[in-house]
């Protein structure tokens, strides 16, 4: 039987989720043997033509150009999975979407009419059908393992979506806001760090985006009543996912 | 007359997203534009109006292949700005930190990315089949590296605890001293991979280079020391602006960098490795004798051989940061909030990596740059093609066009850092 084809296709992102797949060092060889690794510029100047069983797409969509290449993408793909906060929700990029583009691009550029960009950053399920999404800024290795071997047998990958709270919680963390009252955004937050940032004493910061049906808006009344002011709460959910729907809402809202 | 044109559409094993334009009219190369298309991300626009204490975490997002330098740069910036200053086992922490993602960086590029282009083979996958311990060897010694970062930062690709005054949690000895083996064995690994490259062929090319990089009195630099250069450059950090201008080019995204008055220049680890050969440690420097490796060096496809030295630097500095830690009594130093501008170089693998912002005083950003070092490192790649002429008017296209493209690499260039695939275009114009 032939191996699966994989293709790694990249748009607005930093590379860093693609790295995770060459991060998997070990396991990368094993990866190598069950899977034809037609399309990975990154680490490879083969390139075979598609079309592909299986897509990984790293970034978001922030220039005219790449709103077509992702339908062309989408066309020449079997499954297309998307890797990383970029690519499922717009990434750090998409605090664009807030703010006076043209401004921007003059803060950055003395000739901003060199450069086509959109004035927005936008996840590629905005534009094409995806098939899953995997969470993070940067992604997990030993998840993107389980997705890629779950793809190979066929089965529905084992990944939840649950809050950081509860992998806290698994690991016998002491919560840092109530213990020390530091702001943490673990409970909205989507699982799959293994809650990192409470191990290291710090609150999380929602690299992972929201969990499955979050509230925000109480956790946001308690950081204040713990002493943050709400600039403060609005740029803690303004990071790496601040176009995902459930973060955007509560740090736009002005009541 | 002849005149033809290879179109490659991916430059590959780089990161990022670019094209070069390269014609060549009898040997001389008229036109060589690399051009960096990679989507701009405007970073230093979305650095305004945030704390600067997020600096570290939002500026990681520039590059996922080299966080660590964005997060030491941006941490040294923000602290000039706030008249702090991070001594003691602090400052060798980030030392340590630093040596993690240059051992992990440069491997990942010597083996994944450059070697297949001296051995002639499409990617580290195709190599591994021939040399199959070679590459597990250097996974070992990759895997060493991430492990430091992965230890003290808490993951390896934007890792979570680097904070504006140090640590959010500082390692027990216990918790360091659990990498040395791996470290060790990595070491021994790293020279044996080192007398492995020396055996490639390596293609003669030098240039006159203005070659930059931080020296600082008595360590291989990392984190802090002057700016100086092979054409009397000899400056404090303070000092950037006004010796070095970024400018914009209509064929790229990032922006251009060069030294005022004189033009191109590189930063990259030759650059390093010239300026404070003097610095590595004993171990080190016996490493580059062995490969004929001193000071005079200004072939850039040596840059390999530089990279391969300066991890065994960055294991044996590891292991002797690791050997004489004690935990310091708190893992950050208190911040003060006030007005003012804090500028900062440090060393990326690829080169020197300058920030600058202005802060308020309620520590909020009223204006950043950053100088990445592929940006800063573009307009001399570009020059090397434009001397490669007579080379590449001698060479098949399809030789050529692989010749220029090892040339890039090179320079590990990290697109991704200011702007996706390298489109090459070689168009050939024949003597009329």
């Amino acid at each position: 039987m032939a191996r699966p084809k994989l293709a790694v296709w990249k748009f607005s992102s930093c590379d860093g989720c693609q790295l995770s797949l060459l991060d998997c060092e070990d396991e990368l060889l094993a990866v190598a043997d069950a899977i034809d690794i037609a399309y990975f510029p990154e680490a490879s100047s083969r390139v075979e033509p598609g079309p592909y069983d299986l897509s990984l797409v790293e970034g978001s969509i922030t220039t005219p150009h790449d709103a077509e290449r992702i339908r062309d993408v989408r066309a020449q793909s079997g499954a297309l999975i998307t890797i990383g906060a970029c690519a499922t929700s717009g990434g750090i990029q998409a605090l664009r979407n807030f703010r006076d583009h043209p401004q921007m691009m003059a803060a950055v550029y003395a000739h901003p009419e060199y450069i086509a960009t959109l004035a927005t950053s936008t996840a590629i399920a905005n534009h094409v059908r995806v098939d899953f999404e995997l969470r993070g800024c940067p992604i997990d290795k030993r998840q993107l393992l389980e997705l890629v071997s779950a793809f190979l047998h066929g089965r529905k990958p084992n990944i939840q979506s649950h809050s950081t709270c509860i992998e806290c919680k698994l690991r016998g963390t002491v919560c840092v806001m109530v213990a020390r009252g530091q702001p943490c955004l673990g409970p909205v937050t989507h699982a799959g760090c293994g809650a990192l940032c409470p191990t290291y004493a710090r609150g999380c910061y929602g690299c992972f985006g929201p969990s499955d049906a979050p509230h925000p808006r109480p956790l946001a009344e308690r950081l204040v009543a713990l002493g943050a002011t709400r600039a403060e709460v609005v740029r803690l959910f303004s990071t790496f996912n601040a176009a995902a729907p459930a973060f955007r809402d509560e740090a736009n809202r002005d009541d | 007359m002849t005149n033809r044109t290879i179109q490659v559409d991916v430059l590959a094993r780089v990161e990022g997203e670019g094209a070069l334009t390269l014609v060549l009219d009898g040997d001389t190369v008229v036109e060589a534009k690399l051009k960096l298309f990679e989507p701009p991300r405007l970073f230093e626009a979305m650095m305004r109006g945030r704390d600067c204490t997020e600096a570290p975490d939002i500026t990681a997002r520039i590059c996922g292949i080299c966080p660590v330098a964005y997060e030491m740069s941006a941490c040294h910036a923000v602290e000039d700005a706030l008249g702090v200053r991070v001594d003691g086992a602090l400052r060798e922490l980030r030392r340590l930190l630093y040596c993690g993602e240059w051992i992990e960086s440069h491997v990942l590029h010597m083996v994944m990315l450059h070697a297949p282009d001296f051995l002639g083979f499409p990617d580290a996958m195709a190599l591994a089949k021939h040399h199959p311990e070679r590459v597990r060897g250097s996974l070992r010694i990759k895997q060493a590296g991430n492990a430091i970062v992965a230890v003290l930062g808490g993951r390896e690709i934007h890792p979570v605890n680097i904070k504006v005054g140090g640590f959010y949690r500082v390692p027990s000895r216990a918790e360091l001293a659990q990498l040395l083996p791996a470290l060790r064995g990595a070491l021994d690994e790293a020279q044996d991979m080192l007398d492995w490259l020396a055996t490639f062929e390596i293609p003669s090319f030098a240039r006159d280079y203005e070659l930059v990089a931080l020296r600082h009195p008595s360590e291989y630099p990392m984190n802090e020391g002057r700016l100086v250069s092979t054409k009397g450059l000899d400056i404090d950090v303070h000092e950037f602006r006004a010796h070095i201008e970024e400018y914009q080019v209509a064929h790229s995204t990032a922006l251009q960098a060069r030294m005022i008055g004189r033009g191109s220049y590189q930063s990259g680890p030759l650059a390093r490795f010239v300026h404070n050969a003097d610095r590595l440690s004993p171990i080190a420097a016996a490493s580059a004798a062995r490969v004929g490796l001193d000071p005079t060096c200004r072939n850039p496809y040596r840059m390999l051989h530089v990279r391969g030295v300066e991890v065994i630097y960055a294991l044996d500095e590891a292991i002797r940061i690791i050997s004489s830690y004690a935990p310091p009594a708190a893992a950050s130093v208190p911040l003060v909030m006030r007005a003012g501008t804090g500028q900062a170089v440090t060393c990326a693998p690829r080169g020197i990596l300058y920030h600058r912002y202005v802060v308020d005083d309620a520590g909020l950003v009223s204006d950043a740059q950053i100088a990445p070092p592929t940006a800063q490192n573009q307009l001399g790649i570009e020059e090397d093609l434009f001397a490669m002429g007579p080379t590449l008017a001698a060479m098949s296209l399809e030789a050529a066009t692989r010749r220029a493209e090892h040339a890039i690499r090179n320079y590990d260039p990290c697109i991704s850092c200011s702007t996706h695939f390298l489109t090459l275009r070689f168009e050939q114009r024949g003597t009329p």
